[in-house]
């Protein structure tokens, strides 16, 4: 086990696990660069993972209250659980679906494509899909995705079948079994999958990738890493030449460290990562860190979600089989005849029984609400993923009343839907009804918004400071040696699962940061 | 769950304020899952009557007519326990119960519904609904009932279980779909 020195000042400080702080623990600690994690969850593994779906949601989720408003379907359904996200090593690859698409050129550039639209707070990217595009090669080979680099795709499951007749009956095209970060075949170490349809619940094959088994370990096999599980970050600390200097942290028996470093990177998920820069305020930085001009928090995107039912007079079984493996790719376009702008994908989806209808029908009762559940194994299920559109108003903020159980604010989610957000989550709802339809469904039921899993833009990469808090390489606009390496640097959500897009920017983070520490600029 | 019978029954209902029973139907798939037929919740909170209240408003709340009792009975174990260490959540349960009454149970399926429609924004109501949901779709009785299979870590996936024997619409194309894992 590797130890660093808490008073050791030239580590590099990564605040949480998940797909961007633990590639970037990794390809710093493969560049011989001293890194301390800290996660604030604690280990599973695939030996551990619940497989009893309630039991798996309390081992794997970050439960620490939040508290919202707004005017988001979320904030009425699920009043107590705004955002869903992990708590454990592995960050939130571990209970992630492994949807693993890229953003397109054009999403890249949503203000120059969309033009102004009214009430949002749209910018283009900082770089060029170009200037990604090498680094999306490399996490595609990374993550082992399928229909990518020659790698086959996952088989077709019954519920996909659904998806996929419907679809070619209204004429798509872009139909398949999707760009997974799932082994179709044993790779690396790790299984292939089986199709347990257990994907949420932490998958017992690792045919997933998470970097729980892949990127943490190879990190710990450097011997650069020093991994602290169950260090809850409360602040980060800057010297009086305005630069982070140290990460001030609860242990796992509750008391106070400090850890000194040359470069703080914070990964942490768009609302922790965005609360923790708030909570760091001081008197040169009274809005908290790195946040002068109060972008910190603001522009909160989420992506627009939710479920669409299709019953039939036939079994389904959609259970069996990975959870995601479908996907409709050819409304991820910009096409104003619709009514919005930005796209959507239509991707497969299923809910194990218990999690169904506290998830994906999580209002009504009596007869009519069970009518629903009583077809349960005729169900087949698909899920929207589309652009939301920033507005500055959407925001993360400390809560004035409610403290966690060290005393400190809780984050508050806000969220205002923009009428694009409506117009295309209606469109993609009538469409998926459509598909259901076109292949004999008896019913179409459509579900709610769940909580959002793709927490995003709190800290978005920008020219400048007047409307984001990063440059182009996630790097603070005011605090040089502060970055920010999770979804809260994507300046869009775009219409792609964002995962695979972490990736890329803490592939090409990881590059920068070690230039620039041999260049001695940090 | 216990087998009634004997002397840890005896201990048991001293200290025990209502008690459920019942017998799983013979035929039904959970016969062969429960170790007894006879089933008895032993409650610490509510009295057998309230019970019964309870009963009846989640059959009314998730009617599943033919799932058996006990699955229903496991969500009033499961407030049961909440009420006996959580004082404030048993007041709000015991007040809501002594509104609708014991006649509650007796009433017809829509006067049931009627009555609690009154009270459906109500806490009470929606701490029962939430229980009720979050419990009996849990249920070794429910997952039988929906025909629901669960984990299959334990018994090598769904890859030779039937995750692709549907065989009502085309197969998919091989271009859109990925060869069998293992076969080639």
């Amino acid at each position: 086990m590797t130890s660093i020195p808490l008073n050791d000042e030239r580590a590099v400080a990564i605040i949480g696990s998940g797909a961007g702080g633990g590639t970037l623990a990794h390809e710093l600690t493969r560049r011989g660069i001293s890194v301390v994690l800290l996660e604030a969850g604690k280990r599973q593994s695939t030996e551990t993972f619940s497989q009893v779906p309630g039991e798996a949601f309390q081992q794997l989720t970050w439960l620490d209250t939040r508290t919202q408003s707004g005017d988001w379907g979320v904030a009425r359904d699920f009043p107590n659980l705004p955002v869903w996200h992990c708590k454990t090593l592995g960050g939130t690859t571990v209970h992630w679906t492994a949807s693993a698409p890229r953003l397109q050129p054009w999403e890249l550039r949503a203000k120059t494509t969309y033009g102004n639209v009214m009430g949002s707070s749209l910018i283009d990217w900082p770089l060029a899909y170009e200037e990604l595009e090498k680094y999306y090669q490399l996490a595609e080979a990374r993550l082992r995705v399928t229909r990518r680099n020659g790698v086959p795709g996952l088989p077709a499951s019954n519920n996909f079948k659904v998806m996929y007749a419907g679809a070619k009956k209204l004429g798509y095209k872009q139909v398949h079994t999707g760009h997974l970060a799932i082994n179709s075949r044993a790779y690396d170490g790790r299984g292939f999958c089986i199709q347990q349809g257990f994907c949420v619940q932490g998958c017992k094959m690792g045919a997933k990738w998470s970097t729980l088994y892949t990127e943490i370990p190879k990190a710990q096999a450097t011997g650069k890493l020093d991994l602290r599980l169950e260090a809850t970050a409360c602040r980060i600390e800057h010297g009086k030449d305005g630069r982070a200097n140290a990460v001030v942290y609860r242990d796992r028996q509750g008391f106070e460290q400090r850890q000194y470093a040359r470069i703080v990177c914070v990964a942490g998920n768009a609302i922790e990562t965005a609360r923790l820069l708030l909570l760091s305020e001081s008197s040169q930085f009274p809005n908290g860190l790195g946040n002068s001009s109060g972008q910190v928090g603001r522009n909160y995107c989420h992506q627009i979600t939710g479920f669409v039912w299709g019953i039939f007079d036939k079994p389904i079984y959609s259970w069996r089989g990975a959870t995601l493996a479908g996907v409709v790719e050819d409304e991820a376009v910009n096409n104003l005849s619709r009514g919005f702008v930005g796209g959507y994908r239509m991707e497969l989806v299923t809910l194990d029984l218990p999690t169904f209808p506290l998830v994906g029908l999580p209002y009504g009762w009596g007869r009519d609400f069970t009518s629903v559940i009583e077809n349960y194994r005729n169900l087949s299920g698909m899920f929207i993923n589309g652009e939301d559109l920033p507005r500055s108003q959407n925001r993360i903020t400390l809560s004035p009343q409610v403290k966690d159980s060290l005393g400190l604010p809780v984050a508050h989610v806000h969220v205002e839907e923009h009428t694009n957000d409506q117009a295309l989550r209606t469109h993609a709802q009538g469409q998926m009804r459509r598909m259901f339809e076109a292949v004999g469904a008896n019913r179409v039921v459509e579900g709610p918004t769940p909580p959002a899993t793709h927490n995003l833009c709190t800290a978005r990469m920008s020219r400048g400071p007047e409307d984001g808090v990063t440059n182009q390489w996630g790097q603070s606009h005011e605090v040089k040696n502060l970055f920010i390496s999770d979804g809260s640097a994507l300046s869009t959500p775009g219409c792609a699962n964002p995962t695979l897009t972490i990736v890329a920017l803490a592939l090409r983070q990881a590059e920068f940061i070690a230039g620039e520490m041999k260049a001695g600029n940090i | 769950m216990d087998g009634p019978g004997g002397r840890d029954r005896r201990e048991l209902l001293k200290a025990c304020t209502g008690l459920l029973t019942g017998v799983v139907i013979l035929g039904s798939p959970l016969a062969t899952l429960a170790r007894n037929r006879v089933w008895a919740v032993y409650l610490g909170t509510f009295s057998t009557s309230q019970a019964n209240t309870l009963t009846s408003m989640l059959r009314t709340i998730l009617p599943h007519d033919r799932l058996d009792d006990l699955a229903y009975a496991q969500v009033i174990q499961a407030l049961d326990e909440r009420a006996r260490t959580d004082a404030e959540f048993a007041t709000k349960l015991m007040a809501g119960l002594e509104l609708l009454g014991d006649a509650f149970s007796n009433q017809s399926e829509p006067e049931r519904v009627n009555i609690l429609k009154k009270i459906e924004s109500s806490e009470f109501f929606r701490t029962v609904r939430q229980k009720g949901v979050e419990v009996l779709y849990s249920t070794a009785a429910a997952y039988s009932y929906f025909g629901y299979e669960g984990e299959a870590f334990s018994k090598g996936g769904y890859l030779h279980r039937g995750f692709n024997d549907l065989h009502w619409l085309p197969e998919v194309p091989a271009e859109d779909s990925g060869p069998l894992p293992g076969g080639g």
